[in-house]
């Protein structure tokens, strides 16, 4: 393990890399600040510029956006009362009466100091838990693999679906049926192409990325006049106060913090959940577990309220690089889309990914060290400043998002008919949003698709075509077990919240 | 059952999933693999059985949370031309090349969503895409094949 990390910090710490990060913290985190705008967008517009580069430096940016944007995401929780990200919703219960008490400087600190410990912290448990689930994740078959894609996308349909699991499910079979189209990866048939050669290497990931995320966001907040800027004026540098935090405060994030970070970080490296379920767990235990006099103060500007899931949010962000890069199963959305950019760059993340290519398994990890560093001196400082960002006009900024999409998938191709498909895709995702069905889903399973073809065609081949191998090994049958106990689970809440 | 618009897409994705298992049978394989115990053929007529399966059971469990949107307060007009300008776009991007193409584009999204300050809606276009261009082909060496700019000579 000394070695790799001597490797990742070596990677990590060139000049170039340090710089990647820095420019995916400061996107990041401008991207994360406007209401609307997540880290899957963020990610999905940088991913043409890192195919300029190499596949480690290109992940090292794309993790900078993805905690920037986390990270970004409670300032405008904090300022607007209007979450950037659904992951820093449960930052504005606490963070916004604070900043209504005119300790809005304080606020940003705690949240920046938090995010920071929360983000480093889970790096360390990342360095320690990532090799060895690698090592246990390589005594797995097809069929477990299969079972665990299954698993993924069940879970991430029951996490992300906000009590509509029909919907998101049938946003998984749709990004499977995406996937399937264009040749067969082992006979060379071609499918679902009607003779369009456009069609034949299939759908390009970064098209339905930037179709269902970027082009997508940008037509629905036009679409519903939901201008991300349209309180910004809310924002004065006079009104942010002192960013010191007194020891009192600081005593009270010592507790909080340690706490927070294992649970977003265990709630992370689970498929499917997230940032999002881990700060509203984290906020709920902290509520719990403070005396009685602090649980009065929540939802009114309490620290541990606010602290406990800053950390935990980021600690996540961390946690869901544990099943992408030992398994290459994505824990969320958003490493589902750099899983799919790692594909793109010809390297299979998964147990085996820290021996053939150690350098980009390490130097991800050390570089969250790097990024946390330059994302507290991002936010403490120069926080004022980049809150003005909330002021861009969304008469500018929609043009500048189609802008980078469209342009994303121009110097791919070369070829308009990926801009006709990007924006007759967009425009359903947008009318699909509109009825509340989720795209995280659907991205995972576009990405899951070959992989999960490729695993069912080898089961089926092993076992002479029988579903015997479902059940052949103690493994299959545990994962099949938890996917079950989730939609069994779901099926009892929703029953339940019928009822009442 | 309570007819919404979450049910009509459900009805919609079912017809979709019929027809995507329909044109999964008709997928042509290798006469030695028409019975093998997996072949092109398998896993996309698995997934029209599980899309008929999903939007089925949508279409006729009850809905309880409806969603209700206000179509009066959707900007459709604004929406739709921006649409139009990408479709157009992507129309003429090959031959009018990336440089005027894109810079047109941004300059008429401006005026569409209505701005109305010329002097920075032609800055964060010509001068902006100029540079976002210099950046991409110039830096990153990601050939950008532009007929307009090579027909004044500008580039190579």
């Amino acid at each position: 393990m000394i070695e790799g990390i001597l490797i990742g910090l070596k990677t990590a710490l060139t000049f170039q890399n340090i710089f990647m990060v820095m420019i995916g913290c400061f996107f990041g985190t401008v991207i994360g600040m406007l209401p609307g705008l997540g880290p899957m967008t963020a990610i999905a517009l940088m991913i043409p510029i890192t195919y300029g580069f190499d596949p480690a430096t290109g992940l090292i940016l794309m993790a900078g956006v993805y905690y920037g944007a986390v990270f970004g995401g409670s300032t405008s929780s904090i300022l607007l009362n209007a979450p950037g990200i659904p992951g820093t919703v449960a930052t504005a219960f606490d963070g916004y009466p604070m900043a209504q008490q005119g300790k809005a400087g304080k606020a940003l600190a705690i949240a920046a100091w938090s995010s920071f410990a929360g983000g480093t912290l889970s790096a360390i448990y990342l360095l320690f838990m990532a090799p060895s689930l690698s090592k246990v994740s390589l005594s797995f078959r097809s069929p477990d693999y299969f079972a665990l894609m299954i698993l993924g996308l069940t879970a991430i349909a029951a996490f992300s679906s906000k009590g509509q699991f029909l919907k998101a499910m049938m946003m998984v079979v749709l990004g499977l049926m995406l996937a399937s189209v264009g040749q067969d990866s082992l006979s060379d048939i071609t499918r679902f192409t009607f003779n369009n050669m456009n069609l034949t290497d299939g759908i390009s990931f970064v098209l339905i990325v930037m179709a269902t995320f970027a082009m997508s966001e940008a037509l629905s907040i036009i679409l519903k006049r939901n201008d991300p800027t349209a309180t910004a004026k809310q924002v004065s540098l006079t009104e942010l106060g002192s960013i010191k935090i007194n020891k009192e405060e600081r005593g009270k994030m010592y507790k909080t913090i340690p706490r927070s970070s294992i649970i977003g970080f265990l709630i992370g490296v689970l498929p499917g959940a997230g940032a999002t379920i881990a700060s509203f767990l984290a906020y709920g235990m902290e509520r719990n577990l403070v005396k009685d006099e602090e649980k009065e103060k929540f939802g009114k500007g309490s620290v541990n309220g606010l602290s406990a899931p800053e950390t935990a949010n980021n600690a996540a962000c961390s946690g869901s690089f544990v099943p992408m890069l030992t398994l290459g199963i994505p824990g969320s959305g958003t490493t589902a889309v750099m899983l799919g950019a790692l594909l793109g760059f010809g390297i299979q993340p998964g147990p085996r990914l820290y021996m053939t290519n150690p350098e980009i398994f390490w130097s991800v990890i050390m570089s969250m060290y790097v990024g946390m560093v330059i994302l507290l001196i991002l936010n403490l400082p120069l926080i004022p400043y980049i809150a003005r960002i909330l002021a861009v006009p969304k008469n500018y900024l929609i043009p500048l998002i189609l802008f980078f999409s469209m342009t994303g998938i121009y110097v791919m191709s070369f070829n308009n008919f990926d801009i006709y498909l990007m924006i007759g895709i967009a425009v359903v995702a947008t009318f699909l949003r509109l009825y509340d069905f989720p795209m995280p889903p659907l991205i995972l399973a576009f990405i899951l698709g070959g992989l999960m073809e490729e695993n069912l065609r080898r089961s089926l081949l092993l076992s002479n075509g029988s579903w015997e191998f479902l059940w052949d090994r103690t493994l299959t049958v545990c994962i099949l077990a938890t996917t079950i106990l989730i939609v069994v689970w779901h099926v009892y809440k929703t029953l339940i919240k019928n009822k009442s | 059952m309570n007819i919404n618009t979450t049910k009509i897409i459900s009805l919609l994705f079912f017809i979709f999933s019929a027809f995507y298992l329909y044109t999964a049978y008709q997928i042509q394989v290798f006469a030695f693999d028409e019975n093998a115990p997996f072949n092109a053929r398998t896993f996309p007529i698995y997934l029209g059985y599980a899309g008929l399966f999903f939007s089925g059971l949508k279409l006729i469990l009850p809905d309880p949370d409806t969603i209700k949107v206000e179509h009066r307060n959707l900007a459709y007009k604004k929406t739709l031309l921006l649409i139009i300008v990408s479709i157009i776009y992507g129309a003429t991007i090959l031959k009018a090349g990336y440089f005027l193409t894109t810079s047109l584009f941004l300059l008429s999204s401006y005026y569409f969503l209505g701005e109305r300050r010329w002097f920075l809606m032609f800055f964060l276009s010509f001068p902006f895409v100029a540079a976002f261009m210099y950046f991409i082909h110039g830096i990153l060496e990601i050939y950008l094949r532009d007929p307009f700019l090579q027909s004044i000579g500008v580039m190579g």
